[in-house]
């Protein structure tokens, strides 16, 4: 069934009461989650949400109003109410609000799905979870915990510039957890829980069950094992946390509304200044960063994003260099650039907003071992377990499960608590050497805006290393 | 009575016809009306507004529990919903928590509670004006704030938010309850130095726009040039918007009943775990003058009270819902289910720090709170700490956290302030800074304030704390 009409009798209205400009997105979602803990199952939910969500630029402001009403007239009524909330907006106006050129089109678009996650039998999935999690608690776990996640989005977009592009994309992940409790001391080992526009093979993939046991015994282990040495060393991260690192200290910095200002009070602004767009040195000459919707099955795939821009892949970091953006049609506007296309929302009632889609860093040529057996003293640590970084996101902190000591090109002792800490362009310039052993890791927890919004976004990453890197903080 | 009630009894109804009389089931009815206008580079750049209801059924069916929602209030919506969550009951794997459905209890009443509802016996205080707030009256507080500024480049939201609420299940609980908030959260920027202005009331009038826009700008250039300092420990006196964050950590983290049943938190009951000074208290219904927004019963139906999470440093309690007071062997839940406390755990959502005796000068800087004014005034040498930003718990047991802090900071001298520091990146144990002998004094006056992501409010006064564990700033 479309609902192409009733986007369209949205902008139609908001048109009417004077908007110059106007678009509207009708989502019809469904969602899915399960968990279990330490062999029964915990939280079963579905749920199903239907509506429309319309934007109007009046004179140089924007509106928004959305409504969980199908309806002709309810959407009419809320094409108005965006108009009038634009209206509004001007008592303390910004500058002339323009966007970049759009071609309009007609087009659908779905996400690849080998088998329908929500067609997979319910008792099969939780059978699964409850005998991961009795798995991982037979081997040692004092508590055990599994999930999955599955999200299905209809979605029509209309705009009053002619586009009428309609999408489905079905994501889903999960993930297993063992925890081990001791004196004072809680650890925890989880398979890195991983998302994408995938369907039910990618939980298949995953082999819970099978790895519960490992988890199980690496958390008992973790609860005696020595502490992360303090100091500065060579690090080499695992490719699940080196995803984060991507997240954190180049995904969001280069989204275009943070280096604008427009997410100053909240979310924070970004160290870079758009006057050195192509010339800064962001990283080394191994750090290859793209932004990529197209990526196949990555979380932040789309065929189009919510301005109806076609996904196109293009890079934000060249052989280290500061090349590119997260953009939308206004803020690209405003910022002189001749490209968009990063801008979503994560439901029917959010105004959409600059977000990652798929930023990723390109592989290098070696393998994980080979970039162990080439260092004689560091520290290789995976999985985050905490993250931190400042509100330009310059300075972070990260935390990860697990960590190993390497010495003399071997793979060492287990150490506990390990943390890192840097600043974003002196840690990416130390990078000396990076695997080509890519995964498009997915991380469907990404907060942005007020009113709050949960973001989807993939990072595909290798293993890498970096040199002078201060670990083992503590309080 | 209320749409909302009228349509959780119809769900009630709907199950009894499609899963029979032995069938448990819980229904949440939640009609929401969120405006949010939000300025930046000192202009409206989005402005947003939503008005959904949201019908949300918890089932248990021969031992088995399954949970669905919906925005779909039509007969055919609420048809489907019942049906496909009969349909998951029937087929999940058997459910040995589940801890039954609330009886049929009333509705506590307090006199500082906003909420009110025709039939919930709650008719006090709610404000119409808050609930119908257009988006003219949150632009015009948008203005005040900008021009008060004075020129400096400004950035925040102004919001109203208006909830009507109702519960029934199939135990003859039925309650219902509506209310309405406003919140206003904005910067000034001077040069590269943030100052801050926040707070959440229940009347949209008690925001004053331009007081707000003159204390963050009075902060912004108090906090120009400054200067760097080495790690260590310091002496902090954290202003209120500071103290929020560590009550936030608390409890989600610390008075979580789920995470304290599996050891996972701080928290352990009648053991004194912080400074005789500190009482913490959760107070969905407000008290003391400090009106708490919010619903007056929670996702059970259990209805709201104020529980004493630490009493002069014993920490006496943590927040249960039915689930984890069942795990933990409580008599009951404290009323703190959500519709995610059953994975996550239930956690306070209305914490509120009480304030410390009147006593000092409250005179001092404009960019100063005045709760914290006293402190500065005796503090030999120190930080003064207006917000923290980014934390995340390294160790859920020592409650370890790390973080930056945000919006200004200074070094205090014999009394005075004598200089702005960069922003500083801290690795501490949060109960270990509360701990007893740490705390030195505890703000007279407390404010309320907004969560920055979730729908928490937090009453904090300022906190003078012998020693923050400082590990790195910003630059590097």
């Amino acid at each position: 069934m479309s609902h192409f009409d009733e986007a369209g009798a949205a902008v139609q209205a908001a048109l009417d009461a004077g908007a110059r400009y106007a678009d509207a997105r009708v989502m019809v979602c469904r969602t899915e989650s399960m968990t279990a803990r330490n062999g029964a199952v915990e939280d079963l939910g579905s749920d199903e949400s239907a509506g429309l969500g319309v934007r109007a630029l009046v004179g140089s402001s924007w509106g928004f109003y959305a409504v969980p009403d199908l309806s002709e007239p309810a959407a009419r009524a809320a094409g108005r109410r965006a108009a009038e909330i634009a209206a509004a907006s001007a008592q303390v106006a910004g500058p002339p609000a323009e966007l970049t050129t759009s071609t309009p089109v007609t087009a659908s678009w779905a996400s690849d799905c080998k088998v329908d996650p929500l067609t997979v039998p319910l008792a099969d999935k939780g059978d699964l979870l409850v005998r991961a999690t009795a798995a991982a608690k037979a081997a040692g776990a004092d508590q055990a915990e599994a999930s999955y996640a599955i999200w299905d989005t209809h979605k029509w977009f209309v705009s009053s510039e002619g586009h009428r592009v309609d999408q489905h994309i079905r994501e889903c992940g999960g993930g297993v957890s063992a925890i081990a409790i001791g004196d004072g001391e809680v650890q925890r080992r989880s398979l890195p829980g991983q998302y994408g526009t995938r369907g039910w093979e990618l939980i298949d993939e995953l082999d819970l069950v099978g790895n519960a046991p490992r988890l199980a015994e690496e958390a008992r282990e973790l609860l005696t094992a020595p502490l992360c040495p303090a100091g500065e060393t060579t690090l080499i991260l695992g490719g699940s946390q080196l995803a984060l690192q991507i997240h954190e200290s180049v995904g969001h910095a280069i989204e275009l509304d943070r280096i604008l200002g427009w997410e100053a009070a909240f979310a924070g602004t970004s160290w870079l200044d758009l006057t050195r767009l192509g010339s800064l040195r962001y990283g080394s000459d191994l750090m290859n960063i793209t932004i990529d919707p197209t990526f196949p099955g990555a979380l932040g795939s789309f065929g189009f994003d919510d301005e109806g821009t076609p996904a196109v892949k293009r890079h934000a970091v060249r052989d280290g260099i500061w090349v590119g953006v997260l953009a939308g049609r206004d803020s690209a506007a405003v910022a002189g650039l001749d490209y968009a296309g990063s801008v979503r929302s994560d439901g029917w009632s959010r105004l959409p907003m600059v977000r990652m889609t798929n930023v990723g860093l390109e592989p290098g040529p070696h393998t994980l071992d080979e970039i162990i057996a080439a260092t004689d003293d560091g520290v290789f640590m995976d999985v985050n377990r905490s993250w931190s970084i400042d509100d330009r996101r310059l300075n972070f902190q990260f935390g990860c499960e697990i960590g190993y000591e390497i010495k003399n090109g071997r793979r060492g002792r287990m150490l506990r608590n390990p943390t890192y800490t840097g600043i974003g362009p002196k840690f990416w310039q130390s990078m000396d050497m990076l695997s080509a052993e890519t995964v498009a890791w997915g991380t469907p927890n990404c907060g942005k805006g007020q009113p709050g919004q949960i973001g989807h976004t993939g990072h595909p990453a290798a293993p890498a290393r970096f040199t002078g890197v201060r670990v083992g903080v503590r309080g | 009575m209320s749409t909302e009630i009228e349509l959780a009894a119809k769900v009630v109804e709907l199950v009894r016809e499609l899963a029979g009389r032995s069938a448990e089931a819980e229904v949440n009815v939640r009609h929401q009306a969120l405006a949010l206008t939000r300025f930046a580079n000192s202009a409206i750049h989005q402005n947003v507004a939503e008005a959904t209801t949201g019908v949300r059924l918890r089932l248990h069916l021969d031992g088995r529990t399954a949970t669905g929602s919906t925005t779909l209030t039509g007969v055919d919506g609420l048809r489907s919903l019942v049906e496909r969550t009969v349909a998951a009951a029937r087929v999940t794997p058997p459910d040995p928590g589940w801890a039954g459905l609330t009886r049929p209890a009333a509705l506590h009443i307090s006199a500082a509670h906003p909420g009110s509802g025709e039939h919930s016996g709650l008719a006090f205080g709610f404000d119409e004006a808050t609930a119908r707030a257009t988006p003219g009256e949150r632009a015009e507080r948008v203005r005040a704030f900008v021009d008060a500024a004075g020129g400096l480049e400004t950035a925040g939201y102004c919001k109203t938010e208006y909830l009507s609420a109702a519960f029934a299940n199939t135990a003859g609980q039925a309650v219902e309850g509506r209310t309405a908030e406003a919140a206003m959260d904005g910067i000034a920027r001077n040069n590269g130095a943030d100052g801050v202005a926040r707070l959440l009331a229940s009347r949209l009038s008690d925001l004053d726009g331009a007081a707000l826009g003159a204390r963050a700008a009075a902060k912004a250039r108090a906090a120009a040039d400054p200067i760097e300092l080495p790690p260590g420990h310091y002496e902090v006196v954290l202003e209120p918007t500071a103290v929020a964050d560590l009550l936030q950590n608390f409890s989600i983290f610390g008075f979580n009943g789920k995470s304290w049943t599996q050891k996972q938190s701080f928290a352990e009951l009648g053991k004194e775990q912080f400074d005789p000074s500190v009482t913490i208290v959760d107070d969905p219904l407000g008290s003391r003058g400090e009106p708490a927004p919010g619903l007056p019963f929670d996702d059970e139906g259990t209805p709201a009270r104020s529980l004493v999470l630490v009493r002069e440093g014993i920490t006496r309690a943590v927040t249960h819902d039915r689930t984890s007071a069942a795990e933990a062997g409580a008599t009951e839940s404290t009323g703190h289910a959500s519709p995610a406390s059953r994975s996550w755990g239930p956690f306070p959502g209305h914490l509120r720090l009480e304030a410390g005796p009147a006593g000092g000068t409250a005179d001092g800087p404009a960019a100063v709170a005045g709760s914290a004014r006293p402190f500065v005034a005796r503090m030999r040498r120190g930080l003064l700490v207006t917000d923290l930003w980014y934390t995340r718990v390294l160790d859920p047991k020592t409650l370890v956290v790390t973080g930056l802090t945000r919006n200004g900071v200074w070094l205090v001298e014999d009394g005075e302030i004598t200089r702005p520091v960069g922003n500083l990146r801290f690795t501490q144990s949060y109960p270990q800074a509360l701990g007893p002998g740490q705390v030195l004094g505890i703000g007279a006056e407390s404010v309320l304030l907004p969560d920055s992501w979730g729908g928490a409010r937090y009453a904090a006064p300022a906190l003078h704390l012998a020693s923050w564990n400082i590990t790195g700033n910003a630059s590097g």
